[in-house]
């Protein structure tokens, strides 16, 4: 503050007579540099949004919710396409455990973040965009063998940092388990094709049609430069159940693939090669389970049950598929093995579960008529193409890989069902991604190293009062009693009114969507408001440290630290 | 400029087609990326900053953070118009932490004279400008609540009584905090301050006393009358705008807290007026011409304990005993303004409430009938 007495010249050369009985020269409270009070400094910060945080496919959620929110509905698709080549088909079959994690479902209800996604995903189809250009070749090549969720991310990741890249698979069309497991009436084919296709037009090869029975010469000729194996998991596990000659038992995913196989043939739902008859059992409690009861409901089957060993509380199924398929007229007989099958009748045995919750037979039995059972008690890989691959382990059926994904083998990657995973087309996606990044990096003789991941958003900083109360939004689904005679897609699409509304309840967890709060609520004017886009910066000449932009920012982008002394 | 309307106060969310339209941010934040018809004054780069940085106050100062609000508000609103502000300001913190000599914060024309007189100051000022006919420059007066409540209360009757063209709006802390934390005619009921220490029978402030100044306003007719905190600044510049497109004596009452005064947390300033309001125990309201135009309801109600917790000045109700029966009279005020405004329920619905003091459901509805108002404790 200025101590002198003699008036300092106002500008433009006239001297400022000071007003009676001042003799300091005027100052301005600016000289006061009050930020000299502060014991802790806010700092602005990105953390990681639990939705982030929970995307197997490792997709920046937050971030494309943000873009969508004004509208840039292209700039949102763009920035899911960086992690995720298939966003319709993912707004549709993924199970989002971004919803699950989402903090606004401590608030009120989760944001409907597939649902945003799938209209992404179709805005996207319908207006015909095209990703982002591929790098430019680097000469490499890379093979990926499987044309499933892993496959396909793999190879579009490969492809967009600028590799040739050959995808194989046994099927005459690719989309593997998208295509071969999960039913039309959950993903409309039309989609699966169209974002396969974009994938395709950026010059991946699909050579289909053609299954790989050993890896090995192809690993010799030098022809590729790496590659990766995403063949999935399609064998149906067999339990062994005494049968009499005439019981009519086939595996869940031999007949869903015959289902879509027949679907080929002639375009029509109803598949008279595949005779399931009046009434279909089916063993197991997995979303294939389900899937195969659905599935056999919309063939013509009168009464589709499911019958599995444990309780409702302990299926693996997804909860949204379980009530979809109560709702559609599917039977549930919980605590229930098939002991005996024969023409016509399966021997059920009831089952208790014991404290571990491992379901324990009771030894009483009754009969249930039944024309065929369908088996849905998981899936296995056939390993046969790795036979003889040195270095490579299996353990427990799956083909074993480090952190960057790469088998024993140098050179030789794998993702998807075939390695220790959660079994989902999102974890598909996801290992396809990684993949593809540590295959990037080795191709140039490098280790891919992970980024430091963000501490994560948590539910207490963030301020809900400054959101808006807003439900979320329903998606439409068809009556159970009439999907369950179509193919016709079950849950709808939202319009964009609908769309956008649901992606303006994200409350941006942990990263400033520049609400301007912050430079509202500071009693010292020391925040200071840049370019849109740019946020803000502390002025901390001024900041007094009292920490009301860090309690009052709605998202908790903002935390205090200490001051050094 | 439109008349206020009975649901506004609080800012509704835009709405179209009958649905809310805008989540990412209520209208509860300073700004809104995705709406910008609801930003507010202070979410501008081109603020005036009427009250700029390096202020003495302290640490989370509500009056520092209110009066900016409030005089850029002014400055904005009298600007659209092509008028400009000068603001007479009487002693208090506000005062003391933005002009110690020879320094000052103000960047507008500030005029300080004494504790009790800055209405009159005021009254003077708005006569010379009239005299000289200078319609273009519109007077705000401005105080804490000891120059308003109590040392200045005779001058400011005086200039609503006369009809004098003066906003005056008083930044209600709840006590003298400027000369250390001594009670004054605002300060409520069982809060310590230095000279209503917590020792005793019955701790704290007297229940009974005290003045509830926005209601002698409204009792003088004059053309504007508001109350407002520094927790809904959309709620608050609106209330100046609407003001200052007004002439005649208009009145503001913000509840600014003060960390040092009350012993909160410097950075709970915002979220204890929040309380306040949620609470029922300032209720956010205006009045035009001694009616009730229109309250904020809240929305979500808390109980007053939220808001009690979070200030040292009523530990005592709380340590080393609850004192559930004061907390409990706390509780039946915070209620009693609640009926009184129609602070919970639809706006378009009279509100059922439970009466604290009876249990009995009344259903009283959204217009205060003043003259049946229950008798203050």
């Amino acid at each position: 503050m200025p101590t002198t007495s003699t008036p300092e010249p106002a500008p433009g050369n006239a001297v400022r007579t000071p007003p009676f009985a001042i003799t300091l020269a005027m100052g301005s409270s600016l000289e006061n540099k009050t930020g000299a009070w502060r014991v802790e400094r806010p700092v602005y910060r990105d953390f990681l949004p639990p939705c982030n945080d929970a995307c197997p496919a490792g997709e920046n959620v937050q971030k494309w919710l943000y873009d969508a929110e004004d509208g840039s509905y292209e700039r949102a698709w763009r920035t899911i396409m960086r992690d995720n080549p298939l966003p319709a088909v993912m707004g549709r079959v993924c199970y989002h455990p971004c919803q699950t994690a989402c903090n606004r479902g401590q608030v009120d209800e989760a944001v409907g973040i597939n649902a945003v996604e799938r209209f992404l995903g179709d805005e996207a189809l319908r207006q015909g965009w095209v990703p982002d250009p591929c790098a430019p070749d680097t000469g490499k090549h890379v093979l990926v063998i499987g044309a499933g969720p892993a496959g396909l991310s793999a190879a579009y990741q490969l492809r967009r940092r600028g590799h040739a890249v050959t995808i194989r698979d046994a099927a005459p069309k690719a989309g593997g388990m998208m295509r071969y497991g999960i039913p039309a009436y959950r993903l409309p084919r039309d989609v699966l094709d169209a974002e396969i296709a974009r994938i395709e037009a950026m010059g991946v090869r699909f050579v289909l049609d053609s299954k790989v029975d050993r890896i090995a010469p192809d690993l010799d000729s030098g022809e590729f430069d790496a590659v990766f194996l995403a063949i999935g998991a399609q064998v149906g596990r067999r339990a062994y159940i005494p049968a009499g000659d005439t019981a009519r038992i086939l595996d869940a995913v031999t007949m869903l693939k015959d289902v879509e196989d027949g679907h080929q043939a002639d375009g029509s739902a109803a598949d008279d090669q595949l005779m399931l008859g009046r009434r279909v059992v089916v063993y197991g409690g997995g979303n294939t389970a389900v899937d195969a009861a659905r599935t056999a409901k919309r063939l013509g089957a009168e009464e589709a049950i499911i019958v599995y060993r444990r309780t409702r509380e302990r299926m693996p199924a997804h909860d949204s598929e379980v009530v979809e398929a109560l709702e559609e007229g599917i039977q549930m007989r919980w605590l229930s093995t098939v002991q005996h099958a024969d023409a016509g009748n399966l021997r059920i045995e009831k089952m208790e579960l014991d404290e571990t919750g491992f379901p324990q037979p009771t030894g009483q039995f009754e009969d249930l008529e039944a024309d065929s059972l369908v088996l849905a008690l998981g899936q296995e890989s056939d390993l046969s193409l790795v036979d003889g691959v040195e270095g490579l382990t299996i353990e427990d059926g799956v083909v074993q890989v480090d952190e960057q994904f790469m088998t024993g083998h140098p050179g030789l990657f794998a993702g998807g069902d075939m390695v220790p995973s959660q079994r989902t087309v999102t974890v598909g996606i996801g290992h396809g991604k990684q993949a593809a990044r540590t295959i990037d990096a080795y191709l140039r003789g490098e280790v891919y190293q992970h980024p430091e991941r963000h501490r994560l958003a948590d539910i207490g900083a963030i301020n809900s009062w400054y959101y808006s109360d807003a439900p979320q939004q329903v998606r439409e689904r068809l009556e159970g009693a009439r999907r369950s005679q179509t193919f016709d897609e079950v849950v709808q699409g939202l319009d964009a009114d609908d769309a956008l509304f649901e992606a303006r309840r994200c409350m941006s967890c942990g990263n400033c969507f520049e609400c301007d709060n912050c430079f509202g609520v500071c009693p010292d004017n020391a925040v200071i408001k840049l370019e849109p886009g740019k946020r803000y910066a502390f002025n901390y000449d001024y900041c007094k440290g009292c920490g009301i932009c860090v309690e009052e920012c709605p998202c908790g982008a903002i935390e205090m630290v200490p001051e050094m002394s | 400029m439109t008349k206020t309307s009975s649901t506004s106060t609080t800012t509704p969310p835009p709405v179209a087609n009958g649905r809310v339209r805008f989540y990412q941010v209520g209208s509860f934040a300073v700004g809104n990326r995705l709406l910008p018809e609801v930003h507010s004054i202070q979410s501008s780069r081109e603020r005036h900053n009427a009250l700029t940085s390096g202020h003495r106050a302290c640490q989370g100062c509500g009056e520092a953070l209110g009066a900016r609000y409030v005089l850029d508000a002014a400055q904005s609103a009298a600007e659209d118009a092509g008028e400009r502000v000068v603001t007479v300001n009487a002693t208090g913190c506000l005062e003391v932490f933005s002009s110690p000599y020879p320094e000052s914060a103000w960047r507008l024309p500030w005029l300080h004279s004494l504790f009790g007189n800055a209405p009159a100051v005021a009254t003077g000022v708005a006569a010379g400008l009239k005299a000289k006919g200078r319609d273009d420059i519109r007077v705000v007066a401005q105080g804490g609540d000891g120059g308003t409540v109590d040392i200045g209360f005779g001058c400011l009757s005086g200039m609503f009584e006369r009809g004098d063209d003066v906003l005056y709006v008083c930044y209600d802390n709840e006590a003298y905090m400027n000369t250390g934390v001594q009670r004054s005619g605002a300060t409520p009921p069982a809060a310590r301050t230095a000279t209503t220490q917590a020792v005793g029978d019955s701790p704290g402030n007297v229940f009974g006393q005290g003045k509830d100044v926005p209601r002698i306003a409204m009792a003088h007719e004059i053309p504007y009358v508001a109350t407002a905190t520094v927790a809904d600044l959309h709620d608050l510049e609106r209330k100046v705008t609407y003001a200052m497109s007004l002439h005649g004596p208009r009145y503001i009452h913000v509840f600014v807290p003060c960390p040092l005064g009350w012993g909160s947390q410097s950075s709970h300033t915002v979220r204890i007026a929040r309380l306040a309001v949620e609470s029922g125990l300032f209720p956010v309201f205006e009045a035009e011409y001694g009616e009730v135009t229109g309250a904020s309801p809240i929305r979500r109600q808390v109980p007053v304990e939220d808001y009690l917790v979070l200030q040292r000045r009523y530990a005592h109700l709380f340590r080393p005993t609850r004192d559930e029966e004061t907390i409990g009279r706390i509780q039946a005020i915070a209620d009693r303004n609640i009926r009184r405004y129609g602070l919970v329920g639809r706006p378009d619905a009279p509100p059922v409430l439970n009466d604290a003091a009876t249990g009995a459901a009344s259903t009283l509805g959204a217009r205060a009938d003043l003259n049946n108002a229950p008798k203050e404790d």
